[in-house]
């Protein structure tokens, strides 16, 4: 038996054991999002539980699984029954949850889904896989999130991890980029480069010592895939990682990964001892002859580290601004040597593409983008969470039948992050892929799917936007540095109520030219937001403008906030949360509003709407 | 500055290359990056100050002034910006008087805006200290601040 043969075998059996255990398992989401929604409080109350009861009870950590929403998700796994799935858990009902269970096998709570197999004595439950937001959903590389226990490399490795690096050790470097070229896999981080072709550019240039880079600096606000996914995953990227090493030749492995991702980094830190190990990191991995290792880089927050040559100026301890090209990293990158650089959902998705055959890979997708793609669904949606669908899935599917739809009206859907744009109703029937987001002036970008309805001002979106790019331009170059600067600063005129006609002229003239004469990546696409809201929700721009109005009211210096006397209930909570003092009034009379004090919060609306005893007398138009 | 010293042994003299991490050592040691902190890596990098101030200055993480108890961390990614993240930034600095880059004069809280936290499904977010706060409104902003001493 081959060393990895005997990994193998002690991580079946642990699995196996694990799945038929004679002691109850509960299994709670501790994601950064599931923390987030308090699944630390509910990772207590359990251990106090088991601790003061004595119960003989596992409790493991597992990633997250998808549907934010209904995080804490916590799974209870009984002897010889599937995993059950209770959403929304918070420490009580986890505790009655438990002493329920341990008591009499079953709980009046009623579980969401299952998951695994088992007996079903829960009547007419349904496979968590049924729920209305992953029914749609094709998971390949999240096909370990939520599932596995991030911090034992036993897990993956039970289920089928390391096959793929096997696999492409017997393929040998020159076949595993043809098996790439066969799946048709294209970079993830955005602009969609064939990964075959990047790596066997890199394969060809000459030099002592070749580097592979992981990109993980998740720059784009809106969108947290990676995050997700290292966090629940990290050993596919690992592995992923040491595939691309060996086809291109890299002995040395960086993850850059943003310092805003702590608990990423610290999976991945104990994955990658845990690699090291077990001999699958390191001095010849697993007796191939392949040697190859992985060190973390913390990127200290700069957006445009996410373009190529700023992100190498950053690993070498620069300021990260970008050069121009060529050279090409894949002939001179970290220390003038041939790097490669891929990012955290392009590598994480090759051990499954090794595994299973490029084939079956380009099985899913449309002609020109294969495969899977997973996106951040977040904004004015009922469902959000972390998705993944073939390419080539509609955005009225991804919407409407994954995301349950907009809150309210729908308006538009931002794709592709500070370089995207925004794309209007008439879009919902754009099949996702490369070509046809780029056709419609937005791009696919890393996966950011933002949801708005019509409490949103497209206005006040491209103006975020450009205040985002235009503090994150490095500087460097003059149509990036002062372009995005006069694109906010005629922004700031429209949504102010201050700019003629004139200025969304202007603001069109401006955008060409940073379009056109950036250096890189970062000012060539920052236009976009503006240019897209400009082409699809021109009217919105005509109304700040001709009559200085915000139809989504949204725009602080075009509303004003009222008091309607009739149906103010006089409860003062309003007096009490306005951090101005802005609203005044005795007890069970209609209040006051000093508009010359109004900060314009929103403190005083979100009481008024929410609280039992307030009458939802406040406005703002 | 002795805590100074002991974190610079850990990396090679000279060694450029190591510039962020040692300031990011540097800033989970004592908080902020300090003039006399920027001399004694200039010292032990052999690169000039202002180099270094260059590089600490172009990235947001690193900060310049003593961070107040605790840090608040204003989301304002794009899921967040359309969830309000905006006015939760409005309302905190008229409740507690300072700015973004700035710290309270008792000490108390110093104040950050970020790019994106990665928790956008449950927008808007605020972390304080390292705990991250889902879907805040600006009531129960006020109301969490009240833990913080």
């Amino acid at each position: 038996m081959s060393s990895f043969q005997s990994i193998q075998k002690a991580a079946r059996e642990q699995w196996q054991a694990l799945q038929e255990s004679a002691d109850p398992v509960l299994y709670l989401g501790m994601g950064s999002c599931g923390l987030a929604s308090g699944a630390g409080e509910v990772w207590d109350q359990i251990n106090k539980t088991i601790a003061s009861k004595k119960l003989n009870v596992r409790i493991l950590k597992v990633g997250c699984i998808g549907p934010c929403y209904l995080e804490p998700l916590l799974d209870i796994q009984m002897p010889g029954n599937p995993r059950y799935c209770f959403n929304n858990v918070d420490g009580k009902k986890a505790e009655k949850l438990l002493l329920d269970y341990i008591k009499n096998g079953e709980s009046k709570i009623r579980p969401i889904g299952y998951l695994g197999n088992g007996k079903f004595p829960v009547n007419g439950l349904k496979s968590f896989w049924d729920q209305p937001m992953l029914k749609n959903q094709v998971r390949i590389v999240l096909r370990n999130c939520g599932i596995i226990d991030p911090e034992n490399i036993y897990h993956y490795i039970a289920r089928d991890g390391f096959k793929g690096l096997m696999r492409a050790f017997e393929l040998g470097p020159e076949g595993v980029i043809k098996e790439v070229e066969t799946s048709g896999l294209r970079g993830r981080g955005g602009a969609g480069f064939p990964t075959y072709l990047k790596w066997q550019l890199c394969r060809k240039s000459k030099g002592e010592k070749k580097y592979l880079i992981c990109n993980a600096d998740e720059g784009d606000p809106g969108a947290f895939m990676n995050r997700s996914l290292m966090e629940g995953d990290p050993f596919s990227l690992l592995e992923g990682m040491i595939i691309a090493a060996y086809a291109i030749g890299a002995t040395d492995g960086y993850i850059y990964i943003r310092a805003e991702y702590p608990l990423a980094i610290e999976r991945l830190k104990i994955a990658i001892q845990q690699l090291h190990n077990h001999k699958l990191l390191g001095k010849d991995i697993i007796g191939s002859g392949f040697s190859f290792d992985i060190r973390l880089k913390e990127g200290a927050g700069a957006f445009v580290c996410g373009e190529e040559t700023a992100l190498i100026a950053s690993i070498e301890g620069e300021r990260g601004m970008p050069r121009s090209r060529p050279p090409f990293p894949a002939t001179s990158g970290v220390n003038g040597s041939p790097t490669n650089i891929n990012n955290v959902e392009t590598l994480a998705t090759v051990p499954n593409i090794l595994r299973e055959g490029g084939t079956w890979f380009a099985g899913y997708g449309t002609k020109t983008s294969k495969g899977t793609k997973t996106f951040a669904l977040v904004g004015k949606v009922r469902r959000t969470g972390l998705i993944e669908v073939p390419m080539g899935t509609t955005l009225r599917q991804i919407i409407y039948d994954i995301g349950g739809g907009s809150l309210k009206e729908f308006k538009a859907v931002q794709t592709g992050g500070p370089s995207g744009g925004c794309l209007s109703s008439d879009f919902l029937d754009l099949p996702v892929d490369y070509e046809s987001l780029t056709k419609a002036g937005s791009i696919m970008g890393s996966g950011g799917l933002i949801v708005m309805d019509k409490d949103i001002c497209m206005v006040d979106v491209a103006q975020y936007f450009l205040r985002f790019t235009s503090q994150e331009s490095c500087g460097k170059c003059t149509p990036c540095r002062i372009g995005t600067k006069k694109m906010v600063e005629i922004l700031e005129k429209i949504t102010a109520g201050e700019a003629t006609m004139e200025d969304i002229h202007l603001l069109e003239k401006v955008a060409e030219t940073v379009h056109k004469g950036s250096l890189c990546g970062l000012g060539q696409t920052a236009p976009n937001p503006v240019l897209t809201t400009l082409k699809y929700f021109k009217e919105e721009y005509i109304k700040h403008v001709e009559e200085k109005r915000c139809p989504a009211a949204v725009c602080r210096s075009l509303v004003e906030y009222r008091v309607i006397k009739e149906k103010c209930t006089g409860c003062q909570r309003c007096v009490d949360v306005c951090p101005t003092h802005a609203i005044t009034g005795p007890k069970s009379e209609p209040h006051n509003l000093d508009k010359s004090l109004c900060i314009k919060c929103r403190a005083c609306y979100e009481i008024c709407r929410f609280d039992a005893i307030a009458g939802d007398a406040i406005v703002i138009e | 500055m002795e805590n100074l010293q002991l974190i610079l042994k850990e990396y090679i003299a000279g060694d450029r290359s190591n510039l962020i991490p040692i300031l990011q050592h540097v800033q989970s040691d004592q908080g902020y990056i300090s003039p006399e902190a920027i001399t004694t890596i200039s010292n032990h990098l052999h690169v000039s100050k202002s180099q270094i101030f260059g590089v600490a200055s172009f990235y947001s993480q690193f900060k310049f002034n003593p961070p107040g108890r605790h840090s608040i961390k204003i989301c304002l990614g794009t899921a967040c910006h359309v969830q309000g993240g905006d006015f939760l930034l409005a309302a905190l600095q008229s409740e507690i008087g300072i700015r973004p880059g700035e710290t309270t004069e008792d000490g108390r809280f110093d104040l950050e805006r970020v790019a994106c936290l990665g928790c956008c499904a449950l927008a808007p977010v605020v972390m304080i200290d390292k705990v991250i706060h889902s879907r805040v409104s600006v009531i129960k902003l006020r109301e969490l601040l009240t833990s913080y001493e």
